[in-house]
Formats: C-alpha cells, structure tokens, sequence
C-alpha cells in the first residue's frame, strides 16, 4: 500500500460507517495479484518443508554431528522430504503405489471430496468479502445448515430424489438463516458482523450439542450424541462408483460456483454488491440500499456455508455431531482468501486445501510426520496471503499495477 | 473449542520449532557416532531383545493424541508396546470427522494387523472398514461397535474395548462420602455416557453410604440423569467457576469428569484451601501439579487394555471377546486416598464393598 493510498483511504467521506480500516484490509487481500497468491504457496511449502526437516528424528540425530560428518544429515534431510513430498503425492494426487487403476487414481477423487464443503463455504464468504462484510460466521451456517438437513434427512422417510432435493434445501435454508441473523443486526441496528458472527458460531456449537442431548436426535437405544443415519434417499449419490467418496455435492458446488460468478459478474444485483463493498458511501449515493444489500449478502454466504454442511451429513459421513464442522467454516475463510474471493480462484483454492487434507492420513502413516505440518502449511499461506507486501519483498516483486489504480 | 484447540497447538509449533532450531545449532558440535553404529541408527539399540514382525496402528478422534484424555491413554499403551513388545507402530490423528475413514483406510493400505480406533465418533468408520477388509483386525475404544443395538458387534472382527468405570467411581463416591462435612459434588464435560458413568457410579456410591450409615451426604452436580456440565472438554475457565460455585454451597470434595476442564476445578480447589479433588482417568497426583489437594483418583487404565489387546493378539490370536475393565481385572480401580483421610474402618470396608461389586452381591447401578 503506498502513501497516497493512506491518504485517500483515511479522508472521511460524509456518513462513512467506521470500519475503513477493515475494509482496506479486505479489499488490499482481495485483490493482491495471482503472483502474490502463488508465491505466498511456494513460500509456505519452502517453510514447511523446514519444518519436515526439524520434525524429522534422522536428521536432528545426524545434526548432532553435523561438523564431524555433514553428509549424514544432508542424506536425512533429503530422506525426511523425499518420504514427506512423495507421501504427500501418493495421499492427495495419484497413488503410484497402489495395484489397481482405482488405487491409483483413488487420492485424486479423495482430494476432491474433500474440496467439496470448502468450495461451498469459500464461495459464500468470497460473496461476503466482495460486498464488504467480514462474515466469520461460516462454521455456525454450516453448523445450522448441517442440522437441519440432516433432520429432514433422517426423521422423515421421502421418495429418492425429492428426499435429496428437500435435505439439500434445508442445508441452504438453515445456513441462511444463521446468515440472515447477523445480517439484519448489522442493517437495522449497526451490529458489528464480525462480533455478531464469531458469536453466533458458539450458539450454533451449544444449540446442536443439545439437540443431540434430546432422543429425537439421538439413535434408539443409545444416549451417544450422534444422530441416526441419514436415509439413503437423502444421501448424495456416489457419482464415480462405491468404490470411491466422491458424491454428487462436488457437481453442486462447481454448479454453485458458476452461480456464483454469474451472480457477481453478470447480474444486477452483483454489481450492486460489489458496488457496496467497493464503497457504500458511493453506493448508497446512487441510491443503493446498503442494509438490503447486507442483508442478502450475509443470507447467500449463509445459505453457501449451509449447504457445505451438506457435503458431510449427505455424502461422507451421514450423521450428525456436534463435530460434524471440524475446522471447515475457518478453513473457508483461508480458502476464500486465497481464491481472492473469485468462484475460479475459490475452486482452485479448496482443491489445493482438500489435497492437503487427502495426504494428512498418508502423511502420517506413510512418512511418520505429524499431521499438524497440514495445519502448519495452511496458517503460513494465511499468513503470506494477508501480508503482500511481505511476500512481495520476498520474492522481489514489484507493486502489481491494478493496486495503483485501486489506491489512485 | 476445536478451533481454539488448533490455535494453541499452532502456537505450540511455532515456538518448538524455535526451540528446536536453537537446540540443533548448539548441539551440532558433537563429535559423529562410531560407523558401524550409524549405520544402523534407526533400529532400537535398547530394551527389546527380539523385534516380533507385527503392526500395531491408532486412529484418534478429533481430540488428537494430546487430549489429556482417552486419546493420549491409548497412545501411550500403544508406545509402551512399541518399546516393550518391539512390535512396529504407526498412528494417525483426526482434524476433522471426515478424516476417520481416510485415516483407517491408510492404515489398512500401509499394512497394519491391528487397527485400534478411539472413540465412539469412529464406531461407523470402524464397522465400515472391517466389513471391506476381512482379513484385518480391528479394536475400538469406549464403544460396542453395535450402531444398529442388535446387541451383536456389527462385524466379526472387532474387539470392542469398554470400561465398567461406574464400579470404580462407585467405591471413589464411598469413600469421600465417608469424609466429606456433608456435601459432596461433581460435574462433566458433556453429557455423554462415557462421562455420566464416572457420575453415575459417584452418586451410588454416595447413595450405599447413605444407606449403610444411616448418614445424609448430598451430591451436587450429577441427580442420574441431568446435572452440571460445562460444555466442552478444553475450558479451563469454566471448571473454576463450576467449582467454586459447588464450593459456596458447602460441597468439599469435587470430581470433575471433563478432561483438562479439571485442572480449572483443582485451581478453584487449592485456592479454597480446605477442600478435596477427585481425579479421573489417570492418576492426577502423577499427572498434575495438584498432588496436594488430591483425595484420590478414579483410573481408567486405557493404556493397559491398549497393551494387554495388542499382546494378547501377538501371543494367542485376535479375539473378538469384548475387552471389559473392571475392578476385578484392575481395568479400572481407585489410586490410593489421601494420607490421613480415609479411616482404617473406612478401608476395611471398602475392601469389603470391592468384594461385592467384583462377586455381584453389591450392584453399582443407580436404584
């Protein structure tokens, strides 16, 4: 960020809501440039990889003596990343070791699955990040969105396909509406979206852990909470075979991601949102209703994160816990980050991350790391990703031209 | 609390990895092993004398291997049979639910003979792997692996591993009624069974000793079906103001059954002065910098029924009889009391009581 940009950011335009800072943030991060984005990659699996050697027992043994014989370690270095990068490979890509074409190409699929809920979740805060809302709220919609599929999911017995259909909807529907509660705090009465949805991310954490604490939640015979089975005609079909994960939510959400291009590219209303989140004094100059645009911004990117929720309670796993989100709804956010809030960079972006997840389980079994090393990779491209300027000293990169104009 | 969870983990490895830097730059000095040595640097030159040709893996739930609980007990049996039996080990940790299947599928793919998963959250994943992979042994932890209640294990190569903790708590709730001014209390993490049976058998206890002494000890925090819990097993803070808020209301002795929440209760507890802690799982004069105010210890020796499975299965075969820790077989017990609190007429007696439970004569269910 250059100097005149300081300037213009801090002049106060009249009535302008307090949060400039924030938006800045957002909208520097938003739109860093693609080579930022990879370099920000590189530069994390370079640590990364530092932290493979350090974790690796051979080579802190053979370091001991580095001075008397530096060829052991550099040996166990290499040993440490050649088991880590090609475990890595095998567990998210192709597995070259496996007997069968399915073997082989199984890492792959995995990958995917995996990519699906983030693609969701990405793409609704990517929508959020665009209009200018801060939406940390995506683990609570998911959360919700979870819920009530899978209640539609296991209480009710549907026909196949309207049953899917009506679980899929209530995904969307629950995660909306733990958009909408944010969404309208924020238009009616000012409420921070930031505040508002990191709380209701514990709301929604203790309102399942309790629903599961009722026995309509829970299985007959047993007081675990864990939810019964979802029907098999409310799960997603497996779109490649049983014989692999991949469901039909991943053809949902590359749907979803052209929807939701469309939406911020070609229709009027995206560019309505996109013209609050540029600047809501210009907009509501224009005449723009900023509070509906809130609204309708934070019930999509609920909606969205609901139906991430979908990818685990209709596809993978096919109950419900109170942990059925993992980490997905943070998780979503580094993704929307990384995909610069673009339905395109979105996909890439949950690829990149469902991959890296895939090769946790070959990571650890295979080459004896820590599955922490993914987390680790993960909070560094963060880390990269919200600091350009960071990575472009780095990697001697000069200031991208379309951040000029943006400052300008 | 996950997230929070990972946050501090991160942290964790950021600050080992400093740490780690700064060891390797200082130790790099020494002088290099003799040839024939480093050759075979990575086989044990210690304990085992013979390696046995098996393969022993873990899958944790996403409370990773470091919970303080039921995770990290299972590992540490798991490692103690690395060392003690050289047998080859390999574990994988669960982020997130949909990690479980992965993580056994892994597993089963890199080898492994016996696959013990933690947890009642992997039951389906378990049940679904054994059923693709006959040939392959599994074992879970704190569950029946039966998610259809048929009363049958869902299939026939499991071995479920499950604990009757309610008969060690039973005699633990005895014995601190026996001492206690007249309120005694406990709380959980979740209401779950895995944690409502340490208060199930808690509250028995107090009810024989009610019985059995004409006495009128209360306990707080647990009534057989609802009771006081704090939400999550991560929140210190949170066991402090349970604690202290059972302390205001005359109880003396606390079990908090909530994993690390416990160590918030056992602050609350040496900050009062002139009350009593019951740990769970391990024994927490050993495993916590509370050894003082510790009456006693309710153990759930997970680690033993890790080892003892895993050597069983070397020496006579994989089994699917369900592996249940009692009192009898010390799968589960009671640490020894604080010195000086228990009455030797007390001692006699729980002896007695144990007797009952492990005969049949004493029931610790809840009337």
């Amino acid at each position: 960020m250059s100097a005149d940009s300081q300037t213009t950011e801090d002049r106060p335009d009249e009535g302008a809501p307090p949060e400039d800072r924030w938006r800045r943030a957002l909208r520097e991060i938003v739109e860093s440039s693609s080579m930022v984005v990879f370099m920000a990659i590189v530069a994390s699996m370079i640590i990364g990889g530092v932290l493979i050697i350090f974790a690796d027992e051979a080579v802190r043994e053979s370091a001991a003596y580095f001075f008397s014989r530096p060829g052991d370690t550099f040996s166990a270095i290499g040993d440490a990343l050649g088991s880590a990068y090609s475990s890595m490979f095998n567990g998210a890509v192709l597995n070259l070791e496996a007997s069968s074409f399915a073997g082989v190409i199984k890492p792959l699929t995995q990958t995917l699955t995996m990519a699906t809920p983030l693609i969701f979740a990405g793409l609704g805060l990517g929508i959020g990040f665009r209009a200018g809302l801060f939406n940390i709220g995506a683990q609570g919609q998911l959360l919700m969105g979870a819920t009530f599929g899978a209640y539609i999911g296991f209480a009710f017995s549907l026909p196949a396909g309207l049953h899917l259909l009506l679980a899929v909807i209530g995904c969307a529907v629950g995660g909306a509406l733990w958009g909408f509660i944010p969404g309208i705090l924020k238009a009616k009465r000012g409420a921070h979206e930031v505040i508002v949805t990191i709380m209701l991310n514990y709301v929604a954490l203790y309102l399942v852990a309790w629903l599961l604490s009722l026995d309509a939640f829970q299985r007959e015979g047993s007081d675990n909470p864990i939810s019964p089975f979802v029907a098999e005609t409310a799960q997603y079909p497996k779109i490649l075979g049983v014989q692999f994960n991949l469901h039909l939510g991943f053809l949902l959400a590359l749907a979803c991601a052209w929807g939701a291009w469309w939406l911020m590219e070609r229709s009027t209303l995206g560019f309505r949102l996109r013209a609050v989140g540029a600047n809501p004094s210009a907009a509501r100059t224009a005449g723009m209703n900023i509070g509906t645009a809130t609204i309708i911004t934070m019930v999509i990117a609920g909606g969205l994160a609901g139906l991430a929720g979908s990818a685990p309670v209709l596809g993978t796993q096919k109950f419900l816990t109170d942990a059925v989100a993992g980490t997905l709804g943070f998780d979503a956010i580094t993704v929307a980050l990384l995909g610069r809030s673009r339905p395109l960079g979105i996909v890439l972006a949950a690829i990149l991350f469902g991959g890296l997840q895939a090769s946790g389980p070959s990571l650890q079994v295979n080459a004896g790391l820590p599955v922490d090393i993914v987390v680790v990779i993960q909070a560094l491209i963060v880390l990269f990703i919200a600091a350009p300027p960071l990575v472009r000293a780095m990697f001697r990169l000069p200031a991208p031209a379309h951040e000029k104009e943006v400052a300008a | 609390m996950t997230a929070k969870g990972r946050h501090l983990m991160k942290n964790t490895i950021r600050v080992g990895a400093v740490a780690a830097i700064s060891a390797l730059a200082l130790a790099a000095c020494a002088s290099a092993p003799e040839e024939e040595t480093s050759s075979s640097a990575t086989a044990d030159t210690g304990a085992p004398a013979e390696t046995v040709d098996f393969k022993a893996c873990m899958v944790s739930d996403s409370g990773g291997f470091d919970d303080q609980s039921f995770n990290q007990s299972g590992y540490e049996g798991l490692t103690r049979a690395e060392s003690e039996l050289g047998i080859e080990i390999a574990s994988a940790e669960s982020s997130t639910e949909a990690d479980f299947g992965p993580n056994i599928e892994a597993q089963v793919a890199a080898g492994c003979d016996l696959i013990i998963t933690v947890g009642f959250l992997l039951s389906q994943a378990t049940v679904d792997a054994a059923l693709a992979n006959p040939d392959v042994h599994f074992a879970i932890i704190d569950d029946l692996a039966d998610n259809d209640f048929d009363g049958e294990i869902d299939a026939p190569n499991i071995k479920p591993i499950t604990f009757e903790t309610d008969e060690a708590s039973f005699l633990a709730g005895y014995a601190a009624s026996s001492v206690t001014g007249g309120t005694i209390s406990t709380f959980g993490g979740m209401n779950i069974p895995s944690v409502t049976i340490f208060m199930d058998g808690y509250l028995a206890g107090a009810n024989y000793y009610n019985d059995t002494n004409s006495a009128d000890v209360k306990v707080l925090g647990w009534d057989g079906t609802d009771g006081q819990f704090t939400g999550d097993f991560s929140d210190q803070a949170k066991g402090k103001n349970v604690t202290e808020t059972f302390l205001d209301q005359g109880a003396d002795i606390v079990m908090p059954v909530a994993g690390p929440v416990g160590l918030g209760a056992a602050a609350a507890v040496e900050s009062a002065g002139d009350a009593w802690l019951i740990g769970v799982d391990s024994d927490w004069t050993l495993t916590t910098d509370y050894a003082d105010i510790i009456f006693t210890s309710v153990l759930k020796n997970i680690g033993n029924s890790v080892f003892d499975t895993i050597s069983e299965t070397i020496d006579a075969g994989f089994s699917t009889e369900p592996y249940v820790g009692t009192l009898e077989n010390e799968g589960v017990g009671v640490a020894d009391f604080a010195e000086g609190t228990v009455s030797d007429a007390v001692l006699t007696e729980l002896d007695t009581i144990k007797a009952g439970i492990i005969d049949g004569s004493i029931s610790v269910d809840l009337s």
